[in-house]
């Protein structure tokens, strides 16, 4: 008797669990779900409250066709936004495995001070320096350049990314390196061919957060980039969503933001571990 | 992130100049890094500081006026405006994120079935970046094609269609809404975190001397969750305190100005009307505030002594 009623508590319990769970899964995922679904509706239908938010009277691609006809079209802002976010991704792993090998296994001048500086930039929000940033990109002739963006991009990334890695450089045994120069393996090689390996979850992690966060970024492309051909997604998708380019066509704004969101959910959903690590790293430390 | 004094080399016995040439080395691996940070970051910031000290129009000469700048902010009541909205946005959708992410977190916190699969569908919306999500919001808020106000009228819930964004308490409200859908992921995972910090065997040992489930959420889970706590707080309020995306993109800071932030006020005197000293002597301001809270931030994270 007994056992039977704390099994149906416990039923009753799990019942209420998953209910609880689906509900608020629904909640988070009703507007992501609700958003790609309308875009493949026919303009016409678009302009209607997505009521339901499926397709009603037919399937269609024609907001995704409509929207590389605004300004310079939708393909040229996905190009500068894949460009700017590769080349941020590339340039800050680059810099921040060198400069968290460096921090990890050398002892230099000034190696102290070079590191609080570095982790310190993450106190000092970038949009009270983005002024002086617009003008010594100019100076440096990278002013409105994809090239400047990357540029101010990385600097971001860099407190983050250098903590991460020199972290998982500290985590490597010494033996290793040591039996390496042993074989004969001088710094470079032992870096690459050694101690890369080693590091990879580390590495893997902190291009995924430099992806994410050049794809998304919004501010700094709005300032930086005063060109049409030069805008990023987010930068682009607001000129049209403000009218800048006639009426609001809605179904095409959807279908902008759907190219926006996708590839970071499935980046993230793909590489949902070296995510979290992320963020446990920052959290825990 | 705390983490910042760099001890992780073993001092060794060494010769003065044999091993001190391979160390080196190791300053020619963090120069690009070092590089970066100097040109797009450091030198920015004592630009800003000089910037601030000047006439500085976009085009033409500046000129140094002193503290000219700083006297004009003390009778600028629109940025005193926008300061007091920032902080109020701020308080409110802090304790907003909270009360969700809080029971999400306790909700996920145990590898039970499913569990990794609801956890993974409260974080989506946290990796859609804050300009994709205004973007979705501004429809789904939009009066004549949105969701809302359309379904809330075809429900017979109000007479016709309201616009959400024409008046300040709703339009307010839907962007606190969306905010909280956008970060409570995010937040919920740093909670889970430290909830899965805590010994398993300190809440057994309370649950045998007889403590009920608010007594032990009071008496251990708070405590123990203390630098989890502070860190969550701390990036949401700093996050907050510069809120700019969803302000610009969903409501360009209506209705009636009521909603711009200081980053917004900022962005308009910098960019909008090119008074590029004026707005430095601006992010001054908001640089000092932000720092400040950087320190309280260190404070809040100092490592416990003993067990706390």
């Amino acid at each position: 008797m007994a056992e039977a009623m704390s099994q149906g508590r416990k039923a009753t319990f799990s019942f209420a669990r998953h209910s609880t769970g689906m509900i608020a899964s629904l909640l988070f995922l009703a507007p992501i779900v609700w958003t790609v679904l309308s875009t493949f509706k026919p303009a016409q239908e678009a302009r209607q409250p997505p009521l339901p938010p499926w397709p009603t009277t037919g399937f269609s691609i024609e907001n995704y066709q409509t929207l590389n006809s605004f300004g310079d079209g939708l393909w040229v802002s996905a190009q500068n936004s894949i460009y700017v976010s590769v080349m941020t991704v590339l340039l800050s792993v680059l810099v921040s495995v060198l400069a968290g090998y460096g921090f990890s296994r050398f002892r230099f001048p000034f190696r102290d001070l070079f590191f609080v500086l570095i982790l310190s930039t993450i106190m000092i929000p970038f949009q009270s320096i983005l002024t002086p940033i617009f003008l010594v990109l100019t100076k440096l002739g990278l002013h409105n350049t994809l090239t400047g963006l990357v540029c101010v991009y990385v600097t971001l990334q860099l407190p983050f990314s250098i903590f991460m890695m020199r972290n998982a450089f500290d985590a490597v045994p010494r033996e290793i390196e040591e039996a390496a120069r042993m074989d004969g393996a001088n710094n470079v090689t032992m870096l690459v061919k050694v101690m890369l390996p080693l590091v990879w979850p580390g590495v893997v992690t902190i291009a995924l957060f430099a992806f994410l966060g050049a794809w998304n970024e919004f501010l700094a492309a709005l300032v930086l980039m005063t060109d049409q051909s030069k805008f990023t997604l987010p930068v682009m998708m607001t000129a049209l969503q403000s009218g800048r380019f006639g009426a609001i066509d809605w179904g095409a704004v959807q279908a902008g933001v759907t190219v926006m969101m996708v590839p970071c959910l499935i980046l993230f959903l793909a590489l949902q571990r070296f995510y979290i690590r992320g963020l446990m790293a920052g959290a825990v430390k | 992130m705390t983490a910042i004094t760099a001890t992780s080399v073993p001092a060794r016995a060494r010769s003065r100049t044999g091993v001190s040439r391979r160390q080196w080395v190791g300053l020619l691996y963090v120069l690009p890094a070092v590089a970066f940070v100097v040109v797009f970051f450091v030198i920015p910031l004592g630009m800003t500081a000089w910037m601030s000290l000047n006439n500085w129009p976009l085009m033409g000469e500046h000129a140094f006026i002193g503290l000219d700048n700083y006297v004009a902010i003390l009778r600028d009541t629109r940025f005193w405006n926008a300061l007091r909205f920032t902080a109020y946005y701020t308080v409110i959708v802090t304790i907003a994120i909270f009360a969700v992410a809080f029971p999400l977190a306790i909700f996920i916190e145990k590898p039970r079935p499913l569990t990794n699969l609801y956890r993974t569908a409260f974080f989506m919306p946290a990796v859609v970046g804050f300009a994709s999500a205004s973007l979705l919001w501004s429809w789904l808020l939009n009066v004549d094609s949105g969701l809302f106000s359309p379904a809330a009228f075809d429900l017979g819930l109000t007479e016709k269609k309201v616009n959400l964004l024409a008046t300040f308490q709703p339009a307010f409200w839907s962007i606190i809404a969306m905010v909280v859908w956008k970060v409570a992921g995010f937040t919920m995972i740093i909670l889970m975190t430290g909830l899965q910090s805590i010994p398993q065997d300190l809440q057994e040992a309370a649950v045998i001397d007889g403590a009920g489930p608010f007594a032990r959420f009071r008496a251990i889970t708070l405590p123990l969750m203390r630098r989890t706590l502070a860190l969550a707080l701390i990036l949401s309020v700093a996050g907050s305190i510069l809120a700019f995306d969803q302000f610009y993109i969903i409501l360009r800071g209506g209705p009636r100005n009521q909603t711009l932030t200081a980053v917004y006020w900022i962005f308009n005197q910098s960019f909008v009307s090119f008074k590029l000293g004026y707005g430095a002597a601006l992010s001054m301001v908001l640089l000092v505030i932000l720092v400040a809270l950087s320190l309280i931030q260190l404070w809040l994270l100092r490592k416990p002594e003993g067990l706390d």
